[in-house]
């Protein structure tokens, strides 16, 4: 194998709300084609972690390396390209609720490629199968799915550029067992045959489990730990200790085993 | 980099068929200009039986790309050539049978009847709306009629402590901006009633003007339609955005009964509030025409206030305000509806609170028209 790439760098990061310290001197790589996990408790800043890299957040400090180019200095056009390059998935989907599914898909071929009606039609298509929805739900409205198809038409919407890059936030979050598990192995079939890179904040073990390369713990402000599975089941950090071993815990780990 | 900014087609008959070469960088951002000449690929051309899609040539391919590349193989076999792909990465075979995943035939337009229809449904589909929510408001009224009866014979039912805040929030907090409008309007209705009267010599009634106009109607009305936009669509949008998080559920469920808790203190409130502000209003507009026609009349406060006790009588003052409780009841009524109307999203809460708005100021004026008929016919 050779030397890993780091797709996304983040250096030092500082995130500050008014006197509350979120992030403090934060390091993070993630390589090429790996699925990496981020957890922590609730506050932790995950999901400003997240915004950070994608540009929705301004941090306060440090500097944010994305496809070896700086977030914070560049220029509006620079910017617009490298956002094509990756794909968000928010917690509920986020679809535009006076779009079809088919049509939300499309949101980013008519933006930025102005492809052909009948092509555009095409890969929407494409896409929304390879998400496994049936084909009824491209003209149906967001409000008409369930959560878990939102989520689903969603990711179609973030993977229509063929993106490197893939953000999801709480993907499993408010989906039933059996839902989430189709979610993770969707993601892990996808990731694989698109050779994605996959950024998962989350605060599902049995996700970790079944989907992720490397897990990067935040606490303490920064990330405290990154490794895989094995590392986070050896580590003494009480946090990590509490989260890893607990009784949820052993339970996703017997189910992954098993 | 010519490899990885481009993106090629060539065809040509070849020994082993019909050759489809591709090359360059097949991905979603440059395959656009290839749609049409692959759909135009005219499987006539081929001498043979055969057909190869050479992808050696390929640097990069994506979904897009791969599915440029199935749907033409499919254009070829279903024209009866045997289709073979020539250089194929385990890549770009894994990409090849995600295309393969997708069946054709999508529906992905929105069936959309004939205008004519779209009109009938949309014409038919609001008098329903309409019916509905003049049924829906006359039943709330009758439900609020029998909670304040009710609060009346138990007075301990009263909730003190919000009927206070409500009234602060509604009454107190408007009186700034009544105040300022209210004195704006007096004025411009002495200055514009001036001059139109100074073309007839009939200047010295000004001053009637001024205060029949204030008193019975302007006061009460501008108040009303400010009360409404501002209390009015407050109520709507708290009520609302409790009843979105279930806390009105949550309420009763705890036994407690949200017209008691929500409804009663604000429609209270504001039928306490809305005469006392339209009194202000009314001082502030008659203070904005007396400063005017001193100005531009020279009628001294003093000559105003003579002028004034002979124009109007207490009737004239107490027509406004006698309709002020009934504005209040209607606007805070109109907005608590509104606001139990609210289900689950976050823009129901902004639909019910424009519905509100509307649909307070239009009864606040349909109410205005009904007491000019009624006190005319009373003769007062």
């Amino acid at each position: 194998m050779s030397e890993k790439e780091a797709i996304i760098r983040v250096r030092g990061l500082r995130n500050q709300f008014g006197p509350q310290i979120v992030h403090e001197n934060l390091d993070l790589d993630v390589y090429r084609g790996e699925v990496l996990g981020i957890v922590g408790g609730s506050g932790t800043g995950k999901s400003v972690l997240l915004r950070s890299i994608v540009g929705l957040q301004q941090p306060t400090a440090g500097t944010i390396t994305v496809l070896d180019r700086t977030i914070s200095e560049m220029e509006e056009e620079e910017r617009k390209r490298l956002e094509q390059q990756w794909g968000i998935l928010f917690q509920d989907g986020a679809l535009f609720s006076a779009l079809t599914v088919a049509e939300n898909v499309q949101v980013p071929y008519r933006e930025h490629l102005g492809l052909p009606e009948e092509l555009m039609d095409e890969l929407a298509s494409l896409k929304i199968t390879m998400v496994g929805l049936p084909s009824d739900s491209c003209t149906k409205f967001p409000s008409e799915l369930s959560g878990g198809m939102r989520k689903r038409a969603g990711l179609a919407r973030a993977l229509a550029l063929d993106p490197d890059i893939l953000f999801l936030d709480e993907p499993t979050a408010g989906l039933d067992p059996i839902g989430a598990a189709a979610f993770d192995t969707l993601i892990r079939d996808l990731q694989r045959t698109l050779g994605l890179t996959v950024f998962l904040v989350t605060h599902d073990l049995d996700t970790l489990h079944a989907t992720c390369d490397r897990i990067a713990v935040l606490a303490d402000k920064r990330v405290t730990l990154h490794g895989t599975m094995d590392d986070m089941l050896r580590s003494d950090h009480p946090w990590i200790k509490e989260y890893f071993t607990g009784p949820r815990a052993r339970a996703a780990q017997a189910s992954a085993i098993g | 980099m010519n490899g990885t900014t481009t993106a090629t087609l060539e065809t040509e008959e070849a020994e082993v068929g019909f050759l489809v070469r591709a090359k360059g960088a097949w991905t979603v951002r440059l395959v656009r200009d290839l749609d049409g000449p692959l759909r135009e690929i005219s499987p006539k051309r081929a001498r043979g039986r055969d057909a190869v899609i050479d992808v050696t040539g390929l640097t990069r391919l994506d979904t897009a790309g791969a599915w440029l590349l199935h749907r033409t193989s499919e254009q070829l076999r279903v024209a009866g050539l045997r289709v073979s792909y020539r250089g194929e990465t385990p890549e770009i075979r894994t990409l090849l049978e995600v295309a393969e995943g997708y069946k054709f035939g999508f529906n992905l337009r929105l069936p959309r009847p004939p205008a004519y229809l779209q009109l009938a449904e949309r014409v038919g589909a609001a008098v329903v709306s309409v019916s509905n929510e003049v049924r829906g408001v006359l039943g709330f009224f009758g439900l609020l009629l029998g909670v304040l009866w009710r609060t009346v014979k138990h007075p301990s039912r009263l909730r003190v402590v919000p009927l206070v805040h409500h009234m602060e929030r509604a009454g107190l907090d408007a009186l700034p901006i009544v105040c300022l409008m209210t004195f704006l309007i007096g004025a411009v209705l002495a200055q514009q009633g001036a001059v139109q009267l100074q073309k007839f010599g009939a200047e010295v009634f000004t001053v009637n003007m001024v205060a029949i106009t204030f008193l019975r109607e302007i006061g009460i009305l501008l108040t009303a339609i400010i009360v409404a936009g501002r209390s009015g669509s407050a109520f709507t949008a708290e009520i609302g955005s409790m009843k979105m998080r279930e806390e009105v559920d949550a309420m009763r469920t705890l036994g407690l009964d949200p017209m008691d808790m929500l409804v009663v203190p604000r429609v209270l409130a504001l039928i306490i509030m809305l005469p006392l502000l339209t009194f202000i209003a009314d001082i502030m507009g008659l203070l904005g025409g007396a400063l005017m026609v001193w100005q531009m009349l020279d009628t001294s406060p003093g000559v105003f206030i003579v002028r004034l006790s002979e124009a109007a009588n207490f009737w004239t003052f107490g027509v406004g305000i006698f309709k002020a409780p009934f504005m209040a009841l209607v606007i805070a009524m109109i907005g608590c509806y509104s606001g139990l109307r609210v289900t689950g999203s976050a823009e129901s809460v902004g639909v019910q609170t424009t519905r509100s708005v509307v649909q307070s100021i239009f009864m606040v004026i349909v109410l205005d028209a009904l007491f000019a008929v009624f006190f005319t016919a009373m003769g007062i």
